[in-house]
């Protein structure tokens, strides 16, 4: 194979392999951060209250203190996998950063000023300051650990959100990169706030069944129930908050992916010929032959809801919902009018001409021919939206792999239902019918078990609806703008290839270090 | 703010970040002593025990130190990050390594032995300290690459499109350049007079004090060989000054003229100087003097400012390239658009209220 070739595989394989490993830390931060902080401020208004009982106060602290370490040893991972990303922006994607670096630079700046010195400042005080710090001070540093990591989230999504859906800037042929024009558009972009809003969410839910699944273990085990009930009591509120929301922000994520990617949406959904009323497919299998321009079925076997993804994409059950072979030949219907967007052979086309005119433009200025400069300028201008499919040689390189996308989406909403049920279950069970978790059925006690798998069902949740905003939006870095072949470093593929296997290797030594460290704190807990 | 100055002023915060960063690395430094044969194990945790909440500052630090030469100087992102990508990957290993092993060496449950750990936090003070050390002296003596803006619109699959280009050993090349490994190591050494500095002023122990004082010694005699090679090396080195933005011309004495003209440079490095000899003579001579950390790190950190400076001010090109001088970065030709820089400058407003309560925290932390 071509090296170029070669070294963008790495480089992506290589990308999203510290992402999901970054990814495994990041949401139980965001998640547990906020139950421990919640369970801190019962305990504070406990020990304020000259009322209360002194074993009620020592059983929270107890509480807030056992969760707390186990955010200490998750948190020390996220960070040492998060710096990998940071420095790979210019490792790997050399050309990336020169291109678009004026606008994406700077949020990955605000979060290190801000949110990463607010979190570990406070992270600090959240450990050793139980004696320096007053009771009160003692609590707002915790929301204010929790709150940094939410802020440092904030901002990486701005920047990713921005990849996704790029706003608030112009492309300057005279520096040869993308200028921004408009902090607060990339700042506070739908996009971004709609990322936010479900990412945040579903680390909740996340971190909630995190607490639940621990929790679950000690109810099948017999031990610490008492302190089992109260974490629970606390997390499956923050969780059920959460389930809720991720799944009404995953609903507006939806409604903004199909404005602003519809390749992504029709690869979520295998979705080749759209019509009026399109269904949703709850759950199929993938007809792996089926090529974007032939006539075979998408979908091996299938189970529909009527007009559901018109439903969940447009919000109108006869909206159409435009498939891959109607984006490619330029085809959808809005507002009951066909009509015609602009088809992938002449945005590959338009691509083109807007790279010559660039060319043109720079040819120009070497002679300073003025004249020559404005025109290319112009055609540059008017073409621009297309200047990343120029890099492309045919229309099939704009689909995305149909599979990675379709089954990880399908996979999220799937097992997001189910937690939603569990949550709301639970929440009937530790309040209202206490018994109800001896229940066993064949001597296995049911809701322990359920609880204890409810951690991997999360985790695989958060993991999967990363692949879909990634790879569904492949192969574009930059949507429309940029893609990955335009985008990485000159280094040779062998270089990255072993790069790779020793994060790899690091990491996974590391993920083995913690979960034998975890598991050790919760199995000795008096 | 007129752009220029809105660049001059990035490149300043960006000198203020880098010489905190070489200050904090005390902590690499403290963790390289670890090291030492005739350690016993008391010492090692009471060594440890007084740097080990201190490293997620210098941690941050670095952080931040990316990503705010990214937001205000993208180019150079893109250019080193991408050419020298063994060095920067290598510092990477360590650091990954590093932010696991304060919390898990004794953690219970730890299958991989406290001695693993060690040996992580052992290599992440040697490597992590010699190779940003080293990375920086290239902003003097150069690197391997090219720059090619036009690349842009070519064939990413058949000619390749990407920028910048470097050499094939991507920065491994710079190892063999004495004067790049002699900044390095001298900055090693610093960071271990800086943690020696450190021990003494934190901790209560007659052993200790002893012990630190002995090593100070050593470590400052090596340090101050070093420190004079390494400023004979930068004061007689030719280097480039600017003719138009992407056209330069080769200077003798290209970093004493520098000095020479300007004034603050060469103030903050006779102060620097003079605070960081002055902190290691008064510690060695007395057995009370305890707080030579303040006159080594105030020093340091003036060094590291003037270092910053006369490698960006005056014209001169702070990432010279050696393959095709025309390619070379300066402060003007790699920074963000204006709009950006302004944008990001009110951002910065707020940075001494971040310094604020890190002080504030870490006083009632310490107290
Ligand atoms: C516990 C985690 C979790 C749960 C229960 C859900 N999601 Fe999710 N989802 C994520 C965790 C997640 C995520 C990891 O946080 C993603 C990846 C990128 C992002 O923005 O959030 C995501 C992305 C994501 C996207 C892609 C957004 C984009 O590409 O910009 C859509 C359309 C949905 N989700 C939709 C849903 C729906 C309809 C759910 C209802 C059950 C749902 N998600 C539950
Ligand atoms: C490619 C994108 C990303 C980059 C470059 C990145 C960078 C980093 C870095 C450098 C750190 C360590 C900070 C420190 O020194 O304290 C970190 C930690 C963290 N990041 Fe990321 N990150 C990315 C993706 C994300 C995402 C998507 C989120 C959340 C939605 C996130 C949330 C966090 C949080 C909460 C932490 C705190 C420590 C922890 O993980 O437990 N990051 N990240
Ligand atoms: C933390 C959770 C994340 C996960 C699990 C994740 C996952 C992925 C995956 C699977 C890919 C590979 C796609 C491919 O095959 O090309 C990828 C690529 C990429 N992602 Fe993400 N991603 C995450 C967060 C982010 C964030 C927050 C950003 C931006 C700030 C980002 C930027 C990129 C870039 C630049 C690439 C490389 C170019 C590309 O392949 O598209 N990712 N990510």
């Amino acid at each position: 194979m071509n090296d170029i070739v070669t070294t963008i595989d790495w480089s992506r394989a290589q990308f999203a392999m510290t992402a999901m490993y970054h990814w495994m830390f990041v949401p139980l931060t965001l998640g547990l951060g906020l139950v421990v902080a919640i369970m801190e401020t019962i305990y504070a208004r406990k020990k304020l209250d000259p009322k209360s009982a002194q074993a009620d106060i020592d059983e929270w602290l107890d509480i807030t203190k056992f969760w707390m370490r186990l955010f200490g040893i998750n948190f020390a991972i996220g960070v040492a996998t998060g710096i990998v990303l940071e420095f790979e922006f210019g490792t790997n994607w050399s050309n990336y950063s020169w291109f678009v670096g004026d606008i994406f630079g700077a949020p990955l700046a605000i979060e290190g000023i801000f949110a990463f010195f607010c979190e570990s400042t406070f992270f600090a005080v959240m450990f050793f300051g139980w004696e320096k710090f007053s009771v009160r001070q003692h609590c707002a540093a915790t929301w204010l650990t929790a709150f940094g990591a939410s802020l440092s989230a904030w901002w990486i999504l701005v920047a990713n959100s921005w990849m996704q859906h790029p706003v608030g800037m112009d492309f300057d042929p005279d520096q040869m990169r993308n200028v921004m024009t408009s902090f607060t558009d990339v700042a506070l972009s739908v996009t971004a706030v709609n990322k936010f809003c479900h990412v945040i969410t579903s680390s909740w839910a996340l971190g909630a069944c995190f607490v639940i699944s621990v929790c679950g273990w000690y109810l099948l085990k017999g031990r610490n129930t008492g302190f089992a009930f109260s974490s629970i009591k606390v997390a499956v509120i923050v969780g059920l908050v959460g389930i809720v929301g991720a799944m009404a922000t995953g609903d507006s994520s939806a409604v903004g992916v199909s404005q602003d990617q519809p390749m992504k949406l029709a690869a979520m959904e295998g979705l080749y010929e759209g019509r009026r009323g399109t269904d949703l497919v709850a759950f199929g299998i993938l007809n792996p032959s089926k090529k974007w321009n032939d006539d075979q079925d998408a979908m091996l076997m299938e189970i529909r809801l009527p007009k559901g993804l018109s439903i969940l994409s447009r919000h109108d059950p006869n909206a159409f919902v435009p498939g891959i072979k109607d984006i490619i030949e330029g085809r959808d219907i809005i507002d009951g009018k066909e009509v015609n967007t602009v088809n992938y052979n002449e945005r590959i086309l338009r691509g083109r001409i807007a790279q010559k005119a660039l060319r043109d433009y720079n040819q120009a200025r070497e002679c300073k021919d003025i004249v020559g400069m404005d025109k290319a300028r112009d055609k540059l201008a008017k073409h621009y939206k297309f200047f990343g499919y120029g890099y492309l040689s045919k229309a099939d390189d704009a689909i995305p792999s149909v599979s990675m996308t379709f089954y990880p989406f399908h996979i999220m909403v799937i097992l997001g239902s189910w937690m939603l049920v569990f949550l709301i279950a639970t929440v009937w069970i530790v309040f209202r019918r206490p018994r109800w978790t001896e229940y066993s059925i064949a001597g296995h006690p049911v809701f322990p078990w359920l609880a204890v798998i409810s951690a991997p069902i999360a985790w695989i949740c958060s993991q999967c609806g990363w692949i879909v905003a990634e790879l569904g939006r492949q192969p574009w870095v930059i949507q429309d703008i940029m893609p990955v072949q335009a985008a990485v470093s000159s280094v040779g593929s062998g270089n990255v290839k072993l790069t790779f296997f020793i994060f790899l290797f690091l990491f996974s030594c590391l993920l083995l270090a913690e979960i034998g460290i975890m598991l050790n704190q919760i199995r000795n807990k008096k | 703010m007129t752009y220029e100055l809105l660049q001059e002023y990035w490149w300043f915060l960006i000198s203020v970040l880098g010489a905190l960063l070489v200050f904090l690395m005390f902590v690499q430094g403290g963790q390289s002593l670890l090291l030492q044969r005739d350690i016993s194990n008391r010492t090692r945790e009471l060594l440890l025990g007084s740097i080990a909440h201190r490293w997620e500052l210098t941690f941050t630090t670095l952080v931040t130190f990316g990503g705010a030469f990214f937001a205000s100087f993208p180019l150079f992102y893109s250019t080193s990050f991408g050419g020298a990508y063994w060095i920067w990957m290598i510092i990477l290993f360590t650091f990954i390594v590093q932010a696991v092993s304060y919390k898990y060496r004794n953690a219970d449950g730890n299958r991989m032995g406290r001695e693993t750990y060690d040996r992580f936090l052992i290599a992440n003070g040697i490597i992590a300290p010699v190779l940003l050390g080293g990375a920086v002296s290239t902003f003097y003596y150069g690197s391997d690459f090219t720059v090619q803006m036009d690349n842009l619109t070519k064939d990413p699959m058949t000619t390749g499109n990407v920028i910048s280009t470097w050499g094939q050993y991507h920065g491994l090349e710079l190892l063999l350049n004495w004067r790049v490994v002699c900044f390095g190591l001298m900055v090693f050494f610093m960071t271990r007079v800086q943690a020696l500095m450190w021990f003494i002023n934190r901790i209560d122990d007659e052993y200790i004090q002893k012990w630190c004082r002995r090593q100070t010694v050593i470590n400052g005699a090596v340090f101050l060989v070093l420190f004079l090679v390494c400023m004979y090396a930068l004061l007689t080195a030719t280097g480039l000054k600017t003719v138009d933005v992407h056209q330069f011309q080769i200077i003798r004495f290209r970093y004493l003229l520098n000095l020479i003209q300007i004034p603050a440079a060469m103030v903050a490095l006779l102060v620097g100087t003079l605070l960081v000899l002055g902190g290691l003579v008064r510690t060695v001579l007395s057995t009370e003097f305890r707080n030579g950390i303040w006159l080594t790190g105030t020093g340091s950190v003036l060094v590291v400012l003037a270092l910053f400076w006369i490698a960006g001010y005056n014209c001169t090109p702070y990432y010279p390239s050696c393959t095709d001088i025309n390619s070379s970065l300066t402060i003007y030709n790699s920074s963000s658009s204006q709009f950006t820089l302004e944008t990001m400058s009110y951002v910065s407003l707020a940075i001494p209220f971040v310094f604020a309560y890190i002080a504030w925290v870490w006083y009632k932390l310490v107290k």
